[in-house]
């Protein structure tokens, strides 16, 4: 008796601790996500299928095994019934959970072929993925950037009491796109398996290195959509979120404009000279995107698997062969070629900023052109 | 012919127990061929595995109670979660069931030993090699394994640290375990049945043994050709699996879940069979549908070959790909449907008693059901798009993992246990065992299912807010689930040592069925050295 009265207070608190939090988020802790594109709404149309077809089964399974539990017991003195065999029920009960199969296998195909028809799409968006984090390539506009975590180093590293709303899932450049239209992703990867998951999106497509998959989605309503990676990719796997921007057709045009003009401007950048102090800021900020999840902040790497910059004797060694690690990387290893990321000054910046900080001081320094020198010396 | 031998070595039965020397001790337990011998070392060195790897589930768990805490770095949680992963799969169920297989069948059909018996002693003491090796590369130079037991190329080939070929190699001396194990257990139940048992007397427990042992026989080696192309591709310049010389990483999935997915059957049809032998004694009552049982078994097994890339939803395998293994997958609920359905009809009108085997059988029975049930929901591709890699999955197969095979070990560990050692063990240690255990159980593993609903994917060492709360819960069910298991452990030592002073009697439970209950308790250490008569 007392265990039962313990039990009951157990469930009560328990429903009074969830109830709340099931009011208070529009889009439910507990459940999948109705998200906004026709693919995520069948998606979830079918998992409540299925789910509601477990219930009933379950109800009925379990009710009878309860049933059994309580009346069949050998304290209340039951003497056991002696049958043990039964064809004809064998039969019944193998019959119909398959006709249950059937019936929910014919939606489910339905939806799996309208998920794989890729074709006549408006815009066609490649997605990358790397040691940890996103490349997004608008293949119809030529534009072309990554997409890094954003979250402050001092939330990560617990040096903050409070985190930030959306801790973890933040980057510096999300991924926009239009409402309304039919988007293909052109899903790969650089290094690893990777896997770009956006739930409302309906979205999930390994990113698998060497071969490229498809996904499409046609987005309902402007907005904000977050998602992570979900295959395991090495130390940060945890740490390359996705955020897609949705918006109206115009204001994506507008925002496509933006970023051709940035990039003729960057192009214009690449090719004049900048001063020690120029590059060193700009260093700055392009070892801490896109060098610090491996070789730290401060510079001290996390040994043995990633070095450290600090009195690295590449570092602090002849500059051409720096240089070139950046630019080529190394085979075989987590170092990828960053000649392809990163413009010419963003190279020139980091590779001065890294020989001059960190706690190096090797006072020299080079610029653009060299870069651009060394790209060109490299292809013949 | 068989009758020859034994005539032969009959006067020259050894006892044990009257060694002077310790080293005469440890030479019993290195040299023995003994079946019950060998038996008790695979469940020892299994529970050994059992504490280790659910230490590191409980790491795992402290490292996601709150977010941002950084209790063990990114880098040690995922060498945590590849070894919790691999030492649970083949370091504590795998060995558990052979234990049992060794320890019940030659005791159920009737035979004096398993059919090898020198094969067999080498099956089981490669094994304590394979787990040094594996477990030694934490102390090696580089990070142990940190690729989930999963071990995907090219995470694990080009990007792999240096302790990945000992991993391969520890696997290799694993696989070759398994393979002479299965070897001998289908040499025994083909030869050494007691005259008169036929295939389709055998007790439920034999049988889904058998079918498990040709499984095994077909996933192993595909195993093993699996680690050797990572192994020359890491160092001999091949490309399998490297799309840059030519390969495919897809391709290692494939051959990885061709063996991967008949290996949860070879980690589960056993269980069944457990719970088929279990049931029937606390309901006292014939299993229901002994030959459907049977059947389902083979079904399953069969079917178990042909639905491997239900893990590879994700990947982009052809249209017709998915829909083949959609399908496939949905047909593997009819045999399962119709085992589940059995054994309620087993207990239903019967005489039930709620003995702690019972209770975890009874356990196992539902949430082994309720983790079938999510399952089918996996097996559904579009819907599995969101579940894949969420921690759904992490879920389900706990699900059927822990409150399945390993609750079926527990149970069966429970009900032969006063068969091993002559001693009953303490009733109200196990209730209590049973009962922390499934509240842990519950408590660690359903809100997971929301984890995984509202997005969370697996193995992340950090997690958005959103995720916090039932992190919370979730840790907190770990820790009752793991310190219940010393409970478990006392019980065990205690009744072992006879400290609980009640004898069991031969046939130990009052509904008893089998052979196994015509022996004395403790089984002596030569049995049916003249076989049975079996009407
Ligand atoms: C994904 C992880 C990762 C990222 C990101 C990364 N590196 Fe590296 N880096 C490595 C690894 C691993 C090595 C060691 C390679 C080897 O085995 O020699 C390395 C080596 C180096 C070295 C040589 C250090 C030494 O002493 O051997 C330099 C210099 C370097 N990286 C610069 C950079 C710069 C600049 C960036 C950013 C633009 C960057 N790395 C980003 C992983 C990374
Ligand atoms: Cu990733």
């Amino acid at each position: 008796m007392r265990l039962i009265s313990y039990w009951r207070w157990f469930v009560s608190v328990l429903l009074l601790a969830i109830t709340p939090y099931a009011l208070a988020h529009g889009e439910s802790k507990f459940n999948l996500p109705k998200g906004v594109t026709p693919i995520s709404h069948d998606i979830y149309d079918l998992h409540m299928t299925i789910f509601w077809i477990c219930v009933g089964i379950g109800v009925i399974v379990f009710g009878v095994m309860i049933y059994t539990l309580i009346y069949h017991r050998k304290s209340r003195g039951v003497k056991p019934a002696q049958f043990h065999e039964h064809t004809l029920v064998e039969i019944v009960w193998a019959v119909i959970p398959l006709l249950i199969l059937v019936a929910m296998a014919i939606p489910a195909t339905l939806v799996l072929i309208r998920m794989n028809d890729t074709t006549e799409a408006d815009i066609n968006i490649k997605v990358t993925g790397y040691q940890w984090k996103w490349q997004y390539e608008y293949l119809d506009h030529g534009i072309s950037y990554f997409s890094n975590l954003s979250t402050p180093r001092d939330e990560l590293e617990n040096r903050k009491p409070t985190k930030g709303q959306w801790y973890l899932l933040e980057v510096d450049k999300p991924l926009v796109v239009p409402i309304h239209k039919k988007i293909r992703f052109l899903v790969t990867a650089n290094d690893v398996v990777h896997s770009w998951w956006v739930p409302s999106l309906g979205i999930k497509r390994d990113a698998i290195p060497g071969f490229i998959y498809e996904a499409w989605a046609r987005i309902e309503k402007p907005g904000t959509y977050r998602g992570q990676c979900a295959e395991l990719c090495g130390v940060n796997h945890g740490f390359m979120p996705i955020v897609v921007k949705a918006v109206t057709e115009e204001e994506y045009n507008k925002w496509i404009a933006e970023q051709t003009q940035q990039k003729t401007a960057a192009a214009q950048l690449s090719t004049k000279s900048l001063t020690k102090d120029e590059l060193m800021t700009l260093g700055k900020k392009v070892h801490d995107t896109n060098c610090a999840v491996c070789h730290k902040v401060d510079g001290s790497g996390m040994p043995p698997a990633f070095p450290a910059i600090t009195g690295s004797h590449i570092a602090t060694g002849p500059i051409a062969k720096h240089i070139d690690i950046v630019l080529n990387g190394k085979l075989g290893t987590a170092m990828q070629a960053f000649g392809s990321q990163l413009s010419d000054a963003d190279i020139a910046a980091v590779v001065t900023y890294q020989r001059n900080a960190l706690g190096n001081s090797k006072g020299d320094m080079v610029n653009t052109q060299e870069i651009k020198a060394a790209r060109v010396k490299e292809k013949n | 012919m068989a009758e020859v031998i034994t005539h032969e070595t009959e006067h020259h039965h050894y006892e044990p127990g009257h060694e002077k020397t310790l080293g005469a001790k440890i030479a019993r337990w290195v040299f023995t061929t003994n079946h019950k011998d060998i038996g008790t070392l695979y469940l020892w060195l299994s529970f050994l595995m059992f504490f280790v790897a659910g230490g590191m589930a409980l790491l795992i768990r402290t490292e996601l109670f709150m977010p941002g805490a950084r209790f063990i770095s990114p880098e040690f949680f995922n060498q945590m979660t590849t070894m919790h992963g691999l030492i649970m799969v083949f370091g504590v169920v795998m060995p558990a069931l052979t234990g049992l297989a060794n320890w019940q069948i030659p005791l159920m059909i009737g035979a004096p030993d398993m059919a090898l018996p020198r094969l067999n002693n080498w099956s089981f003491w490669l094994l304590p090699f394979a787990f040094l090796l594996l477990i030694s590369t934490f102390f090696i130079e580089g990070p142990a394994p940190n690729f989930g037991w999963t071990f995907y190329a090219p995470l694990s080939t080009q990007y792999g640290p240096p302790s990945t070929d000992f991993m391969i190699f520890a696997i290799h001396l694993m696989g070759l375990s398994s393979i002479m194990g299965a070897i001998n257990i289908i040499a025994t139940i083909i030869n050494m049945r007691a005259p008169g048992m036929s295939y389709m007397k055998m007790p439920v427990f034999a049988w889904s043994w058998f079918i498990t042992a040709f499984l095994l026989l077909g996933i192993m080696p595909v195993l093993a050709g699996c680690v050797t192309m990572m192994l020359t591709d890491r160092h001999f310049g091949t490309s399998f699996f490297n799309a840059a010389g030519g390969g495919d990483p897809l391709l290692f999935q494939h051959l990885f879940w061709f063996f991967g997915h008949p290996e949860v059957y070879v980690l589960i049809l056993p269980a069944f069979g457990i719970i088929s032998e279990i049931l029937p004694t606390f309901s006292r009552k014939k299993i229901f549908g002994y030959r459907f049982m049977v059947y389902a078994i083979v079904v399953i097994a069969v079917l178990s070959y042909v639905v491997w890339a239900h893990h590879m939803f994700t990947t982009g395998i052809p249209l017709a790909s998915e829909l083949f293994f959609m399908y496939a997958t949905m047909i593997i609920a009819v045999p399962t449907g119709v085992k589940v359905f059995n054994w309620t009809a087993t207990m239903f009108k019967g005489s039930l008693s709620f003995e702690t085997p019972m209770l975890f059988a009874i356990g196992f029975l539902f949430m082994f059901t309720f983790g079938g049930f999510s399952g089918l929901m996996l097996a559904i591709v579009p819907a599995d798009v969101q579940y894949q890699d969420s921690y759904f999955v992490v879920a389900h197969f706990h699900y059927v993992l822990m409150s399945g095979s390993v609750y079926a070990i527990m149970a069966a560990i429970y009900y032969w246990l006063p068969k091993w050692c002559g001693y009953m063990y303490c009733e109200k240690l196990g209730k209590w065992h049973f009962w922390l255990t499934t509240l842990g159980m519950n408590i660690t593993f359903f809100v997971m299912h929301f984890l995984g609903l509202a997005g969370m994917p697996r193995r992340i060492p950090d997690y958005p807010l959103q995720f916090e709360d039932f992190n919370r819960i979730a840790t907190i069910g770990a820790f009752i689930l793991g310190f219940s298991q010393l409970i478990f452990l006392y019980n065990v030592i205690k009744t072992i040592r006879g400290k609980n002073r009640v004898k069991a009697s031969a046939e130990v439970w009052e509904g008893h069925h089998g052979l196994e209950w015509t022996v004395a308790s403790p089984a002596p250490y030569h049995t049916f050295s003249t076989p049975p008569k079996i009407d």
